[in-house]
């Protein structure tokens, strides 16, 4: 493989764990905003919050990652998208301000009230970020946003059909991921009630992110031809892989089979973005900018890499320990400092 | 012209204006948190260290509370470094479009500092009840290690646009080869990087120092509020002298790699000898220097270690290669003022090292408290003065002598939009960030203290569930 296609690959892959973990968190938002009134809603939202406390911010350096393998790799690129997509992407920076500080604050504040406001803005966000993340895939996908400065329409460009049907599935799938997690916090933390609230709207969201899916194929025949023509020909294993793991994650979820229910589901959001990327291969800006085109000098490919190795010698074993501490229980006070 | 048109040529406005408000005001909330972000662990750290070693309790209950105000910081500290990762490419299209390749290998870097960064509090604040005195100790070694390598690969790239390098142009101006060593190690990233890594030091301890001073002056003197205050103000009184003697060396280093910038600080419009240091002197609408308080020959010593030394004046390069003279004033007035807190800090370094050094103790009157309560507020105008310089001291370019601010900028012409968008949300995060510090001020005040109250801490879901007021 040469190193503009490993660049590329590595994007992409940044670009899935932000969907697996980073969705999930947008998801625990979704399901605190539709959990009713603060005192139905308690309960849940009480879940959510606590299934992301730990690795809420390390989730979305997945993003950050995105961003400059994006404008360090793929620089041209960079520039294009930033240029046309100008307001979904200010958009989404305005959201992650608000969930991030909604989320921190909230964690700290007592008084109800202010909780309220807090948790309303946070839960909000977490809803508008994922949609504007959607429409922008949904405009590189199909092809709006063309090489060479400010190529594409402002409007139009993240306006269309394509589009909102990315913003819709990535909102789905958000809530979809989230709920499943959810299932499996609860029954590990033996609330049975909570399990079977969770069982539910993770399948109604399951039902949801598929119809969503199938009204999509429809959409992409019109709106977007060559996107459709790579997805039933390059990308159609994946696409294949993706409606079977989310069958089979249904399937896990109401057996109950939470671990592998887990992991099916999140292989079935992967293999959406997995499937994106293949199918507008070897374009990164469809039809107008190819992989090869856009690289940086093999100098920066190259430190690129470099930097890719330490992070994952790194922070693997980092995230492993808080995971491992997150399990732990606490230490007798005799023995520990509190 | 109808309705509509009038609308849209209303709402077309010329974006660079903007854009570089939009950076400045981000910028210059985010590097706020900086310091604290970078230094407080180290100052947690020591007060940890003394917790083990002397079994003091009070050492401990400090550490514990602020590696909590640490991660509320942090949050905001990373939210608000989101939104600049996004801005580079919103606002200055067509610099990442180009220089993307080069520019962004010291923020690839950065990503793993930040990111290990996140994961370590994480794990400290987990540790707290879970690990062992000593093993949770060392796991915050690496939070320190983190803030100081995220720090210097951020500010190398800053540093590689005072001082491009590590990059070939083809004829076309196309980047055609980089060698990023050449990008991190640019000339300008060793003074700039390291007084950087001190400021932070500096301003992160007068910061936290200031609020127990306040305490102290309201006649809170027990043992934990006398160590809040001297862990942090030890450490930025021994950053303060290092802090100077380092500026100087930037300073010496500007003079050489950007003349220009050196011009617009020492305020010299034609080159000359023995040029004096104007003490808040400005250039008039003819480029002359009029007011201020001119020392003579000052600035020459100061550059060349003799009243003769030469100094670049600005009309070393055609007028639409310098900064405006509006800038250039704004470039010298900063200049003082960081000069000028700097030299008392070395001055407050060391009148308490003296007291110390003699009584064991602070300084008795009531002044030095009531200076150190200041001293925060007085780094921070420090810190945002030095960027100043350093980014209004480059204009009108980019990149020094390579790519203009005008030819990176977005065309968009909404972003006066989004500018005023962001200034609203930045009030209300900011104006939230002072009001859950306060809050939590109060509730450990009251006494009463739970370990999942911050957010990176642990979840507590029995406490969640205790809140709850439906009964299960
Ligand atoms: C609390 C903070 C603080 C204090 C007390 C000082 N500085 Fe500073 N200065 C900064 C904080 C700072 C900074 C962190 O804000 C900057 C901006 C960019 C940088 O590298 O450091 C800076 C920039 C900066 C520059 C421009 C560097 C460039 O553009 O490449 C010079 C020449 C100096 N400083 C010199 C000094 C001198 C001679 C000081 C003597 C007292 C001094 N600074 C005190
Ligand atoms: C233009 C420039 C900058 C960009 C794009 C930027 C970007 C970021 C990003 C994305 C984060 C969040 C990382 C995360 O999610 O964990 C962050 C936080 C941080 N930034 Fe910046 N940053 C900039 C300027 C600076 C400067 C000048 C410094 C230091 C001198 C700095 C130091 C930090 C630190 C230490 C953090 C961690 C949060 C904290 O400790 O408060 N940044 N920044
Ligand atoms: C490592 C960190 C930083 C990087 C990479 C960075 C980068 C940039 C860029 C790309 C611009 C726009 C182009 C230009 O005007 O030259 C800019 C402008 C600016 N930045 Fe920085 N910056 C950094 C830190 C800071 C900080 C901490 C401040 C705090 C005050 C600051 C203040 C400004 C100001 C005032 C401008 C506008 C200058 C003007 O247009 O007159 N910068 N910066």
């Amino acid at each position: 493989m040469n190193s503009a296609r490993a660049a590329a690959v590595i994007l992409f892959a940044a670009i899935t764990l932000y969907a697996v973990f980073g969705g999930a968190d947008f998801g625990a938002g979704f399901w605190d905003l539709v959990a009713g009134g603060a005192e139905r809603g308690a309960r849940p939202r009480a879940l959510a919050e606590h299934a992301i406390a730990p690795v809420w911010e390390a989730n979305h350096v997945w993003l950050i990652f995105a961003l400059v393998i994006l404008w360090t790799a793929f620089p041209t690129a960079f520039a294009s998208i930033t240029l046309t997509l100008f307001v979904p992407l200010s958009l989404a920076a305005i959201g992650i301000v608000l969930r991030g500080s909604g989320f921190a604050f909230r964690k700290v504040t007592l008084r109800t009230s202010r909780r309220r406001l807090l948790g309303a803005t946070f839960a909000f966000s977490s809803v508008i970020v994922p949609f504007s993340m959607g429409t922008i895939a949904g405009a590189i996908a199909s092809g709006r946003v063309p090489n060479g400065g400010q190529a594409g329409d402002t409007w139009s460009s993240w306006v269309n059909p394509t589009s909102l049907l990315g913003g819709v599935l990535a909102v789905a799938a958000c809530a979809y991921l989230a709920s499943v997690y959810l299932v499996a916090d609860a029954h590990r933390l033996d609330d049975p009630e909570l399990e079977s609230y969770f069982r539910r709207r993770a399948v109604g969201t399951a039902v949801v992110a598929g119809a969503v899916a199938l009204v999509g194929i429809f959409v992409l025949r019109n709106d977007a031809t060559y996107l459709y023509d790579q997805l039933t020909s390059q990308a159609l294993p994946l696409v294949v892989v993706s409606a079977l793991a989310g069958l089979a994650a249904l399937a896990l979820v109401l057996r109950g089979v939470h671990r592998y229910a887990r992991f099916a589901a999140a292989v079935a959001v992967a293999t959406v973005i997995l499937g994106w990327g293949v199918a507008q291969w070897p374009y990164i800006l469809p039809q107008s900018l190819t992989v090869e085109d856009a690289a940086a000098p093999s100098g920066t490919l190259n430190a690129l890499f470099a930097v890719f190795g330490i992070a994952a010698v790194t922070v693997v074993p980092s995230l492993i320990l808080l995971y491992v501490l997150d399990q732990r229980t606490v230490l007798d006070p005799e023995a520990s400092q509190h | 012209m109808t309705p509509v048109h009038a609308m849209a040529s209303l709402l077309a406005v010329d974006p660079v204006p903007w854009a570089r408000s939009q950076m400045a005001f981000t910028l210059a909330t985010h590097i706020i948190l900086v310091p604290l972000g970078v230094a407080w662990a180290f100052m947690t750290l020591v007060a940890n260290h003394r917790a083990i070693r002397r079994s003091d309790p009070d050492a401990l209950r400090l550490a514990q509370r602020w590696s909590k105000v640490m991660a509320v910081t942090f949050a905001v500290g990373a939210v608000t470094g989101t939104v600049l990762t996004f801005e580079f490419g919103l606002l200055w299209p067509n610099f990442m479009g180009r220089f993307g390749g080069a520019f962004g290998v010291p923020f690839a870097i950065e990503g793993i500092f930040f990111f290990l960064e996140a994961i370590f509090i994480s794990i400290y604040i987990y540790g707290w009840r879970r690990l062992r005195p000593w093993p949770h100790f060392w796991t915050g070694v690496p939070i320190v290690i983190t803030g100081l390598g995220g720090t210097f690969a951020v500010v190398s790239a800053n540093a590689w646009m005072n001082q491009p390098s590590g990059y070939t142009l083809d004829s076309a101006g196309k980047v055609v080869a980089v060698d990023p060593w050449g990008v991190i190690f640019n000339k300008a990233t060793p003074y700039e990087t390291i007084h950087m890594l001190v400021a932070a030091y500096l301003v992160g301890g007068f910061m936290i120092a200031s609020v127990y001073a306040v305490a102290l002056l309201r006649g809170r003197t027990d043992h934990y509020h006398r160590l809040g205050f001297l862990i942090p103000f030890t450490v930025a009184t021994i950053a303060a002298p290092v802090q100077f003697m380092v500026g100087d060396w930037a300073a010496r280093s500007v003079s050489l790699d950007q003349p220009v910038k050196f011009a617009a600080i020492e305020l010299v419009p034609t080159t000359a000898s023995d040029v004096p240091e104007t003490l808040f002197g400005y250039l008039n609408a003819q480029g002359q220097v009029t007011g201020g308080i001119p020392i003579p020959g000052l600035a020459s010593f100061l550059t060349g270690y003799s009243t003769s030394t030469v100094i670049q004046g600005l009309n070393i390069v055609p007028a639409d290669k310098e900064p405006s003279i509006a800038e250039v004033n704004l470039v010298h007035y900063c200049w003082d003022i960081m000069v000028g807190i700097g030299s008392l800090f070395v001055l407050l370094s060391l009148w308490y090292g003296l007291t110390w050094w003699r009584r064991r103790d602070i300084p008795k009157t009531r002044w030095f408290l009531r200076i150190a309560a200041v001293s925060g507020v007085a780094a921070v105008i420090a810190l945002e003065s030095g960027w100043v310089i350093t980014e209004v001291g480059r204009q009108p370019w980019i990149v020094y002598f390579v790519m203009t601010v005008t030819q990176a900028a977005t065309n968009n012409s909404g972003v006066w939009v989004t500018f005023v968008v962001i200034m609203g949300v930045y009030a209300a995060v900011i104006a939230g960030t002072v009001l859950v510090l306060r809050a939590m001020a109060q509730r450990w005040r009251r006494g009463d203290e739970t370990e999942s109250e911050v957010p990176y801490g642990p979840r507590d879901l029995v406490a969640a569930a205790a809140e709850d007021p439906v009964t299960r």
